[in-house]
């Protein structure tokens, strides 16, 4: 009888990640994709109506709080829903393991500063 | 990746489909939606920063270019939403026969279309960009 069968089923799994979180990436993909469909459209009607708001009249709209809060949610769902869906095509096409690891880490750069530099403007301009 | 073993067949086998092509556009449109973000931003700095930057970003949705590009994320926010609503449909676990899939999948394109224009009659009803 060899070592490894020796081994308890638990010992064999240890360090090949977690059990329990493996469908995690399907949920939130779909939780934020659930956020985003009320937010887009929401979204559309505040772009239509800035097409003709000049720059004070664009501010205004954002002083408002429900705008502001919705506007705030919106990014941060879209950012988080592109940074999943986009992790998903290069997992599927990119098949050099440097450029793949390459762009998936910088899809997360973006898409992270890519949210805060939209938060932060959100901010600005309501409080500024 | 060349290989020896005999390959399953892949998209050139298949004659082209309405269900695939759709397939295929979720994730165009999704990776164009993805890019088109940088234009959200700009947008949202630009009235953090001031008047002066403001316009320029307007200037640019202004322009051919940026209305070239304006019509093509606004039709795959229109397409992404309504086909990822179908998406979201057949993970609740509804929508699977070929039947239905190409009942929402035409429901979807004539939607997302539809949706397009209603935008844009929107945007030169109130006399266009400018």
């Amino acid at each position: 009888m060899s070592a490894a069968d020796l081994q308890t089923p638990l010992k064999r799994v240890r360090g090949l990640g977690s059990a329990k979180d493996g469908t995690r990436h399907f949920v939130v993909q779909r939780v934020t994709a659930l956020a985003l469909i009320p937010l887009c459209v929401w979204a559309i009607f505040l772009a239509l109506s800035l097409v003709h708001a000049d720059y004070s009249a664009a501010r205004a709209m954002l002083h408002h709080p429900f705008a502001a809060v919705w506007l705030a949610a919106f990014v941060i769902a879209a950012f988080w829903h592109a940074q999943l869906g986009l992790q998903v095509v290069i997992e599927d096409y990119v098949h050099t393991r440097w450029l793949e690891v390459l762009a998936q880490v910088a899809v997360k750069f973006f898409c992270a500063a890519g949210a805060l530099v939209s938060l932060f403007a959100i901010v600005r301009t309501v409080l500024g | 990746m060349a290989t020896e073993r005999p390959l399953s067949p892949h998209l050139q086998i298949y004659r082209w489909q309405l269900t695939m092509t759709l397939s295929i556009l979720h994730r165009a449109t999704g990776i164009a939606l993805a890019a088109g973000t940088i234009l959200v931003i700009a947008l949202l700095l630009a009235l953090a920063a001031g008047p002066g930057p403001y316009a320029a970003v307007r200037g640019f949705c202004a322009s051919g270019p940026g209305t070239f590009l304006l019509i093509g994320w606004s039709w795959s926010l229109c397409f992404h939403l309504c086909n990822g609503i179908r998406h979201l449909a057949w993970d609740a676990g509804w929508g699977f026969t070929i039947p239905r899939a190409y009942l929402t999948g035409w429901t979807v394109v004539v939607a997302s279309l539809l949706m397009t224009a209603s935008i844009w009659m929107c945007v030169y009803a109130q006399g266009g960009m400018r």
